[in-house]
């Protein structure tokens, strides 16, 4: 048991965020990277990740103000407590860095993900994956005799789960963007 | 006001505006047009080095003397690439250093040209940041700023990549006082409730220690002043990284040596048995805390850094404070004497007693017999002939570096440039250059091994072309000492390669550069010998043939915690565990 008593495993989804930094668990966390959008930025961050052995679930980049130059990357990464906090502080260390959140701990935050499946199949399978992307609030973007190309946004636990029902139905090609997260209500100061 | 000139003015222009006297660099194609810029002009210096890595470790070594920023100018490819070594080094050591590279043209970039490589792609790990300027009109602000970057924060090397067309082009120069720099602005006050809780703690110690580090000298001159108040103040023993020599001097009554690796036994059983450790400018690197599980297991620990990601990287901290070390140091001097913080005097007391007890040890004592000399005994009477001396010590990587760090005293900040994070072999006589360029009166010694030394011994040229004195003091045991001890430890007495075959005569090397070089193999000869190394007025090249298998102790083995200290040979049997083979 850890010195704050909380059950291994559970500190992430505690609604008091009772991290214990001494943890040995891998924990998940979403962070957001507020980049100057200059060349080089995204190889600096990656060779950051990569250089010193932390993992990246998922990256998404775009820049977000276009007269200031901004981008905002988006970064799901897995490790220790203690190891999210090491690269929360290497990220931090970048110069053309401003700002580094981890929406995991930061208070309520939402995480979105958009995907495109071509599912290919005729007769039952294609009525059913049509129902099930009915069912998920799919959109249907292309659409030929032998196939169609399904749009669909949630949490990537929700793709994944409609890429396990696709599978059997004719699942031909995936396209995932990776996670965009935001930090629920109005942000103080 | 902004006005026109070329890229290439622009470059010597923005070295003149942030005070830059010497430049190290080789020329090349892609730099033309800014050596030709540099022969038309008389107030910056350039050293023409024999080799792009001598470049950079010379401006590390005028750097690290003097606090100020370190410049190079390289070509692009090879000119490039052979910078990495030192950008890395300089990385490793937190030594502010700005590397200018030419490039091939923009309109050449991505074909493969002649002397291209992605050198922003290739130098980005290993400098704090690099740029590569496209336009000329941002040309002079990013040089502004590439300088403010490697001196603010924690230092370092950062690189700014210039193709050839961007030189020739004309351009709008922006001066310093324009370019804007305020995103960039690492904190320097640290938090006042934890220095105030340090304070409060640091008069209730028992057993404290200073674990002070090259973050000391880097926060400059008014920071060892500071430590030495608050040593003053406090009464606590004090110990130091490889890095941080000179903060605290050797002569002072608290000091307790280096700790670490090869750290004198006093300091590391402070340290395994303090009850409050205050690290200030250190980064617990692996080579000071030995098996992070057994290291110090009994104090709480407060961590002065600058850098976030320093703070619980590799120990956990009780008490971190993030700033600068001078910043830090003013606060706490301050809480301490507002509140009228006494040390525990009865507890010091007794530490020191026991501090006492462990230096009766004396650790470093070596036996000089017979006609050969010990490398330590070379040392000794070095320190003995030089330290009334205004003196400068560089050294390469190995044994004799660690020799050098136990045997020679400093009492001041600056005086000590050597390879402590990257462990470069070839690092000391460019670095000696730069050094000596900076200070051309003083005495400037690299301690070195044979087998370093040769790393980058075609800097003779370069010492000899600038006149500059160098002495080039070289502990030649015919071996790559470390390596050769490490491989009687760990690996069964098999000595892989780690001997030197074919040696030149180092007297005649230096010969045929124009240098004096000396030989001495007997120790009763030594003193004379050292004297007139010293009374030469140019480089001396200074063969010290010395005992062939001396082991360097004291010494933790790789794996082991400080407790577990080898003093002398008769320790070593079956000392490091299969555990402790697999690190380095």
């Amino acid at each position: 048991m850890s010195p704050l008593k909380i059950k291994k495993g559970t500190s992430r989804h505690s609604a008091y965020d009772l991290r214990d930094p001494h943890s040995d668990v891998i924990e998940s966390h979403t962070l957001a990277v507020v980049v100057d959008n200059e060349a080089g930025v995204l190889a600096r961050v990656i060779g950051l990740f990569s250089g010193r052995g932390y993992n990246i679930d998922s990256l998404t980049v775009a820049e977000i103000d276009h007269t200031g130059h901004r981008s905002r990357i988006t970064i799901v990464t897995r490790g220790t407590p203690a190891v999210i906090e090491q690269i929360k502080a290497q990220l931090g260390r970048i110069v053309p860095v401003h700002e580094v959140h981890d929406l995991t701990v930061e208070g309520p935050s939402v995480e979105r993900e958009l995907a495109l499946f071509k599912v290919a199949g005729t007769g039952d399978k294609r009525v059913e994956a049509l129902r099930l992307a009915d069912i998920f609030r799919a959109n249907v973007v292309d659409s030929t005799l032998g196939s169609f190309v399904f749009e669909i946004t949630g949490t990537p636990e929700k793709i994944d789960a409609f890429a396990e029902l696709m599978r059997p139905l004719g699942l031909a090609e995936v396209a995932r963007t990776g996670v965009a997260a935001l930090g629920r209500g109005i942000v103080e100061g | 006001m902004k006005k026109a000139m070329t890229g290439a003015a622009m470059v010597v222009q923005a070295l003149k505006d942030q005070g830059v006297e010497v430049v190290f660099g080789y020329p090349g194609g892609a730099v033309l047009p800014i050596y030709d810029e540099i022969f038309q002009q008389n107030e910056i210096r350039h050293v023409l080095v024999r080799h792009e890595q001598a470049a950079v470790h010379a401006a590390e070594g005028y750097a690290r003397s003097t606090g100020k920023v370190g410049v190079c100018l390289v070509t692009s490819g090879p000119g490039a690439t052979n910078a990495v070594t030192g950008l890395t080094d300089a990385l490793m050591d937190s030594i502010p250093i700005v590397v200018l590279t030419g490039q091939v043209p923009t309109f050449a970039i991505g074909t493969d040209a002649f002397q291209e490589a992605d050198t922003v792609g290739i130098t980005r790990p290993c400098t704090k940041h690099n740029w590569l300027v496209k336009d000329t009109d941002e040309l002079s602000a990013t040089l502004h700023q590439a300088f403010h970057v490697a001196l603010s924060g924690r230092p370092g090397p950062v690189l700014v990549d210039i193709p050839k067309d961007v030189q020739f082009a004309d351009g709008k120069y922006t001066p310093k006082q324009k370019v804007n720099t305020s995103h960039y602005q690492p904190r320097q006050n640290g938090d006042p409730d934890t220095i105030a809780d340090l304070a409060e703690a640091m008069a209730r110690a028992e057993r404290p220690v200073f674990y002070t580090g090259g973050g000391v000298i880097n926060s400059g001159p008014r920071a060892s002043a500071l430590l030495r108040e608050l040593a003053e103040l406090t009464g606590f023993p004090v110990t130091s990284t490889l890095m941080g020599l000179g903060a605290y001097p050797a002569s002072g009554k608290q000091w307790l040596g280096m700790l670490g690796m090869h750290g004198l036994y006093e300091a590391n059983l402070a340290m395994h048995g303090c009850d409050l450790m205050i690290n200030i400018g250190a980064r617990f690197d692996d080579r000071i805390t030995g098996r992070i599980q057994s290291f110090s297991p009994n104090s709480v620990k407060a961590h002065i850094d600058i850098d976030p990601s320093s703070i619980n990287k590799v120990v956990r901290v009780d008490m971190p404070i993030i700033g600068d070390v001078t910043h830090v140091l003013e606060q706490l001097i301050a809480v301490w004497k507002d509140r009228g913080l006494k040390p525990n005097h009865e507890g010091l007391a007794k530490w020191w007693k026991k501090i006492d007890e462990w230096r009766k040890v004396d650790c470093l004592k070596f036996d000089q017999k017979g006609s050969v000399i010990k490398p330590q005994y070379a040392l000794k009477r070095l320190e003995e002939l030089t330290k009334g001396h205004d003196r400068y010590i560089t050294t390469e990587v190995g044994q004799h570096q660690m020799w050098a760090a136990q045997y020679l005293n400093f009492e001041d900040p600056n005086r000590w440039m050597t390879s402590g994070g990257l462990g470069t072999m070839g690092y000391g006589f460019p670095a000696s250059v730069g050094v000596q360029m900076a200070h051309p009166d003083a005495l400037v010694i690299n301690v070195a091994g044979e087998a370093s030394w040769l790393m980058n011994m075609q800097e003779l040229g370069t010492a000899m072309q600038f006149r500059l004195p160098v002495k080039q003091f070289i502990l030649n045991n015919e071996r790559l000492g470390m390596v050769r001890q490490w491989q009687e430890l760990l690996h069964g007495e098999r000595y892989s390669h780690s001997w030197s075959e074919s040696l030149p005569d180092f007297v005649k090397l230096a010969e045929a550069f124009g240098a004096k070089g000396i030989q001495c193999s007997d120790p009763a000869d030594l003193d004379d010998a050292i004297m007139e190394m010293i009374n030469h007025d140019g480089p001396v090249v200074f063969d010290c043939l010395v005992e062939k298998h001396e082991n360097c102790f004291p010494m933790i083995p790789s794996g082991e915690p400080h407790n577990k200290m080898l003093l002398g040979q008769a320790s070593t049997k079956d000392a490091i565990g299969k555990k402790g083979a697999v690190m380095v």
